[in-house]
């Protein structure tokens, strides 16, 4: 398009020495482009930072998981506070069986039974979350074994006095460092501590994950032995009585792509089985979509911004190119006099705005990746500053000095070169 | 300093030339069918009052407008029909424009301003500016080569414009009014420059309402109504 021996070096240098005789003026017509680019990849570290903490936390509790959690039905609620009896409600033992022999997509299931017990070693004391469950528990949950093992088999078989403790709990509980084989008494009864595990149950108030830091867990069979399936606590003046036979089922789906079907399925069939609505089921995988989703939304909010921005920040060079046309008329004439051709006088100007856009450019990506820095040091919200955010905002603005510089550097070329001379 | 290639004897030859400029619903003719031969190595004046197509003439002369009939060959080629494109580069490769008011750019400096035409040539910077000395030893202005143009008077940025017009080394030079914004000292200065430069070969045609500066010319060329009215050696 451009003549053979056309030099890109010479006409950028040429560009940015134009710019430089009207320093204020360039500045201040970068600035839009500056305040455009870093705000938006100011608002997109941030918003990236916050989706991916809550997409990591949906991500913990498995993508290929169903958790069926016991829940008082709304009425029984209303009905436990106006006068002291029973409350019967939660998942059956029946429900554990029926749904492993029944949908076919459902790989495994881990039946939770939670007990609150204080829990004491010698003369420490502790309130401890008893979780009566069975081997498959600690596959689906992924926590790392700090010392000696995790439930077994025969474990839950032998209806053994055994527990497995948290690395938070053996703290709280234990000043030696000999833990394992140690005998911790929970409730009524004696346990064996046979391993330590890594909890990172998430602090209270923030996305619901299976495990929690004070967490005990024995063998479903055992808890059922010793706890039973009633339950009784005075809470602030009322006796609370209930009866939940299990508190938790997690079931694990064969595949990913099953999970909703499979959801389904399991809300159909209990519904089936519960006269009440006595307990509620959660899908990581539909709440990750929906999160993503939900992020989705929040990018084309931003790029829309980001696109209003970018325009004021173009429209500003473009008013700020025309009149620069208009200053230089008897320059182009006499560029055009001496025989340079319309497309040289184009790329001359086009030259200047690329080089003012991708300054601002440049300019606003510091701008926006020490925002989201101070942000984080000011709130310790997480922040992500994607590369591509970046490389989009360089090759945004550039591509806005283009499409803002043709108008004025077209209007500069067509200029009559007699009338451009006579121009004072 | 030669001529290129000598292909033909003239530099210029105008074949019945005209330009007709519409204006409203009337037809105004600038030209009326003008021809003429400008050989190398002559030194034209061109004369006429307000209104006589002298100025309709330099644009065509210069290459920086078409006209509405006729041919224009310029060393041996027919330029009368060429698009902008090509026009551009007819002024790039083979004229040089001396104007009244210097027209330099103001943000380069002496040694760029001269360098300008091989700028958009391609050459090399090196080499540019080995040629802006040369041609600034020429017209007497080695020591400000890194000046501005507003720094220098007004006769020296003539001189300028005159190595400017001499850097493609052009079939001629085209100087309209050449001296219309100095005084009369500093024209004899730069109709002297002309004048050497005619003895060492180079074809000028100089566009002047003077009578005293065209005198300095070889031949003068007298328009009148958008016709020629006579000329003389």
């Amino acid at each position: 398009m451009f003549a053979p021996n056309f030099r890109l070096f010479s006409d950028i240098h040429l560009g940015i020495k134009n710019l430089l005789l009207h320093k204020l003026r360039s500045l201040l017509t970068m600035l839009g482009l500056v305040f455009g680019v870093g705000s938006v990849i100011a608002m997109l570290a941030v918003g990236e930072g916050a989706s991916a903490e809550a997409l990591e936390q949906i991500r913990r509790l498995g993508s290929k998981n169903i958790i069926i959690t016991a829940q008082k039905a709304a009425d029984e609620q209303a009905q436990a506070n106006a006068r002291s009896r029973i409350s019967i409600y939660g998942l059956l033992y029946e429900d554990e069986e029926r749904l492993a022999q029944t949908i076919p997509t459902v790989s495994s299931i881990v039946p939770v039974k939670v007990a609150q017990k204080s829990a004491r070693m010698e003369n420490r004391t502790m309130e401890l979350r008893i979780v009566g469950t069975n081997q498959d528990w600690f596959e689906l949950v992924m926590r790392p074994v700090v010392a000696g093992r995790v439930l077994e088999y025969r474990d839950v078989q032998e209806r053994s006095n055994v527990v497995v403790l948290t690395e938070h709990g053996v703290r709280k509980l234990m000043a030696t460092e000999a833990i394992l084989g140690e005998v911790v008494h929970i409730g009524s009864n004696y346990y064996e501590v046979i391993g330590v595990v890594l909890s990172e149950g998430a602090s209270e108030g923030s996305m619901q994950t299976p495990d929690q830091q004070t967490d005990a867990y024995i063998p479903i069979t055992t808890a059922r032995d010793h706890f039973g399936d009633y339950f009784s606590q005075n809470k602030s003046g009322a006796n609370i009585r209930e009866l939940v036979e299990l508190n938790q089922l997690i079931v694990e789906v064969d595949k990913e792509e099953h999970v909703e079907a499979t959801a389904e399925a399991i809300e159909r069939m209990l519904a089936i089985f519960h006269k009440k609505k006595d307990y509620s089921i959660s899908v990581p995988l539909a709440l990750l979509h929906q999160a993503e989703a939900t992020k989705r939304t929040f990018n084309i909010v931003l790029g829309a911004i980001a696109g209003i921005s970018l325009l004021v920040g173009g429209i500003g060079i473009m008013n700020i190119m025309l009149a620069s046309v208009t200053e230089r008329t008897r320059e182009i004439g006499i560029r055009r006099a001496i025989g340079a051709k319309q497309r040289q006088i184009v790329f001359q100007f086009l030259i200047e705005t690329v080089v003012l856009s991708m300054t601002g450019g440049m300019v606003g990506i510091a701008v926006g990746v020490l925002i989201p820095k101070i942000i984080h040091m000011i709130t310790a919200m997480p922040t992500i500053v994607s590369v591509t955010s970046l490389v989009l905002s360089l090759g945004i603005s550039v591509s806005v000095g283009v499409i803002f510089g043709i108008y004025p550097a077209f209007r500069a070329a067509r200029l009559d070169p007699i009338v451009a001379l006579r121009h004072e | 300093m030669s001529n290129p290639s000598p292909k033909t004897e003239y530099a210029v030859k105008l074949v019945n030339l005209t330009k007709t400029y519409t204006m409203g619903t009337t037809q105004v003719h600038a030209l009326a069918g003008v021809s003429a031969t400008f050989e190398k190595g002559s030194f034209w004046a061109i004369m006429g009052p307000s209104g006589s197509g002298k100025s309709t003439m330099l644009n065509l002369l210069g290459c920086l407008d078409r006209p509405t009939s006729g041919e224009y060959y310029l060393d041996g080629k027919d330029v009368s029909k060429l698009n902008d494109n090509d026009l551009s580069d007819i002024r790039l490769k083979y004229l040089g424009f001396i104007f009244q008011s210097f027209n330099l750019i103001q943000q380069l400096t002496v040694e760029e301003n001269i360098a300008l035409p091989l700028y958009y040539l391609g050459w090399s910077t090196q080499r540019r500016m080995e040629r802006a000395r040369e041609l600034g030893c020429l017209v007497g202005l080695e020591k400000r080569l890194k000046h501005r143009p507003t720094e220098l008077s007004g006769g020296q940025q003539q001189r300028v414009a005159v190595a400017r017009a001499l850097s493609n080394d052009p079939v001629f030079l085209l100087a309209d009014e050449p001296t219309g914004n100095l005084d009369t000292a500093t024209s004899i200065e730069i109709i002297d420059l002309l004048k050497r430069l005619n003895q060492e070969g180079k074809t000028i045609i100089m566009v002047t309402h003077e009578p005293d500066i065209a005198a300095h010319a070889t031949q003068r060329l007298y328009m009148r109504d958008g016709h020629i009215q006579k000329t003389e050696e």
